[in-house]
């Protein structure tokens, strides 16, 4: 799973897709969480790196993660071809 | 190494210039006590869902009315009205406050007398009194609010009956501009109804007329309403005066008046919009001693209301079983309050505060209770920090209704705590058990027993 290659991210928060012009906020576990997705990072790489920092479950995080990257496809922030090329 | 806090992860898309049904964020500090109680401790130790009360509050509340009205009038009586939070610790706060009781059945007037109110000073309303109930009220002198013919003509034979001499008023009913006129309770003003009444009891001469009574609605949003009414009343005080030479003891303007919580649909929360006592006694006592009554003849003003003096008292505190998202991306989020025992969300927009810290992020938010109900809905939308399964919320304005017209229903009422003055917890109403509920059935011999 792959973000869309223009999305930026700022630190604070400031989510913004240059394809479509559209902008969001992210809160700084999203930010946290999208870096690592940016990083190629595998869905138990990122729950293992959550856990370790936040006061938090496996299975809270894994229904927390899974909602917010329905959330992100939601709103075509995941690049869809890089996933079926790999 | 302390762990952060934890937060789910949320993204948002950021509009501009876009009117957000769920409206703009409300909660900007949690609220972790409740008069000098952590909520986390009250809910370990009482459970959770939990009303909590505060007697502080309450009394505070009662003082404010009563200041508001005894400053512009000279004569005030209030009752407290036991439909709107019968709990005995509840009704006795008002009683110390020097509260009459209001009450509007059987069950209540029984209330009342074993909570020790003196007969006297028990107002008795409502459509449904059995002649049980009258021969009680008449044998302790109540003040009988009468609310149909059928029953003036069950209190007139009541009266030759029991050799007394009821103490009695008529409830009327009346076009105060408002809509819906409640015309259901009473007779009527306009169509003559209320002065025939009057005529019937004052011509019998079997039963003492000492009061009239209204109660025009109720969430009443207009004070000027109220001003109409006692002007009314007061016109048929005086008409009785100069037709029979007999005095009204007392006008009752009965409740109605509207607590701070926000009606649904409105654009303005309560707390900044709704009516504050000071604008309803300004608009009855006005109506009051500028009608014809001599300075020296005023009538007592008596006061019922319910709703505006313990609303504001009452919380209940919950906590999140779950959070899920629907079919189209909303995020619901289940709590463990269902409208069985908060009954008013049918009615308000309750304003809802975490419990707990919680960051500037928000998502907008539908409110579940945990019911089997598709109708169990507590907030269609709210702007909403984030919540975590098992953190808390504290929801607010609950005191009025709730814990009369609570409904027992797949789980049991919960407790309720009573936060006294010197910020001590009392449980004033302990939480349903299996047993209690069984207790009240009985089972059949032929039904007993079952294969297993």
């Amino acid at each position: 799973m792959k973000l869309q290659k223009n999305v930026a991210v700022s630190e604070a928060g400031l989510l913004f897709n240059p394809v479509t012009g559209e902008s969001f906020s992210v809160n700084p576990i999203g930010v946290e969480v999208l870096n690592l997705i940016r990083a190629d990072k595998s869905p138990e790489q990122i729950s293992n790196a959550i856990l370790e920092k936040y006061s938090t479950d496996q299975v809270t995080f894994e229904q927390d993660y899974n909602d917010f990257v329905s959330i992100l496809e939601h709103h075509n922030l995941l690049d869809r071809h890089e996933e079926t090329k790999a | 190494m302390n762990k952060i806090r934890y937060e789910r992860p949320v993204i948002k898309k950021l509009e501009t210039g876009m009117p957000n049904k769920f409206g703009t964020r409300t909660e900007y500090e949690p609220m972790t006590h409740i008069d000098g109680n952590s909520v986390s401790n009250l809910v370990k130790e009482y459970g959770s869902p939990l009303f909590v009360l505060s007697e502080t509050t309450i009394r505070n509340t009662i003082k404010k009315a009563r200041k508001a009205f005894e400053t512009r009038y000279p004569k005030v009586q209030f009752a407290w009205s036991y439909k709107t939070n019968y709990l005995n610790a509840v009704c006795n706060i008002f009683h110390q406050e020097g509260s009459w009781a209001e009450v509007v059945s059987g069950f209540e007037y029984d209330k009342a007398i074993n909570l020790g109110v003196d007969g006297r000073k028990i107002i008795f309303n409502g459509p449904d009194k059995s002649e049980a109930d009258l021969t009680k009220a008449i044998n302790n002198d109540s003040l009988i609010h009468i609310d149909h013919l059928d029953e003036l003509y069950s209190i007139s034979e009541l009266s030759e009956k029991l050799k007394n001499r009821p103490r009695v008023a008529i409830r009327v009913n009346m076009d105060t501009g408002v809509y819906p006129m409640w015309d259901r309770f009473g007779f009527n003003y306009e169509n003559g109804q209320a002065w025939d009444a009057l005529n019937k009891i004052m011509q019998s001469g079997k039963m003492e007329l000492v009061g009239l009574h209204c109660h025009i609605g109720t969430f009443m949003l207009s004070p000027f309403a109220y001003g109409i009414a006692a002007s009314k009343l007061a016109e048929l005080a005086l008409a009785v005066e100069l037709k029979f030479k007999h005095e009204i003891k007392y006008i009752d303007m009965g409740g109605g008046f509207a607590s701070k919580n926000t009606l649904k649909g409105s654009f303005l929360p309560g707390s900044d919009t709704n009516p504050s006592f000071d604008d309803f006694a300004e608009a009855i006592s006005s109506a009051l001693v500028n009608s014809n009554f001599k300075k020296d003849k005023l009538p007592l003003l008596i006061l019922e209301t319910g709703r505006a003096l313990i609303d504001e008292a009452g919380y209940l505190l919950g906590s999140v079983i779950s959070n899920k998202r629907s079919s189209t991306g909303r995020r619901n989020t289940i709590l463990d309050i269902g409208v069985n025992i908060l009954f008013t969300a049918f009615w308000y927009d309750h304003k809802i505060t975490p419990a707990q810290s919680f960051t500037q992020y928000t998502e907008d938010t539908c409110l579940y209770g945990p019911l089997c109900m598709n109708i169990d809905v507590i907030r269609e939308s709210t702007n909403l920090p984030l919540l975590n399964k098992g953190e808390h919320v504290v929801i607010h304005n609950v005191g009025a209704y709730n814990m009369t017209q609570w409904m027992q229903f797949i789980t049991l009422r919960p407790n309720v705590v009573l936060i006294d003055v010197n910020e001590k917890p009392h449980l004033i109403r302990s939480k349903e058990s299996l047993e209690n509920m069984n207790s009240m059935e009985h089972m059949p011999g032929h039904l007993a027993n079952f294969t297993r």
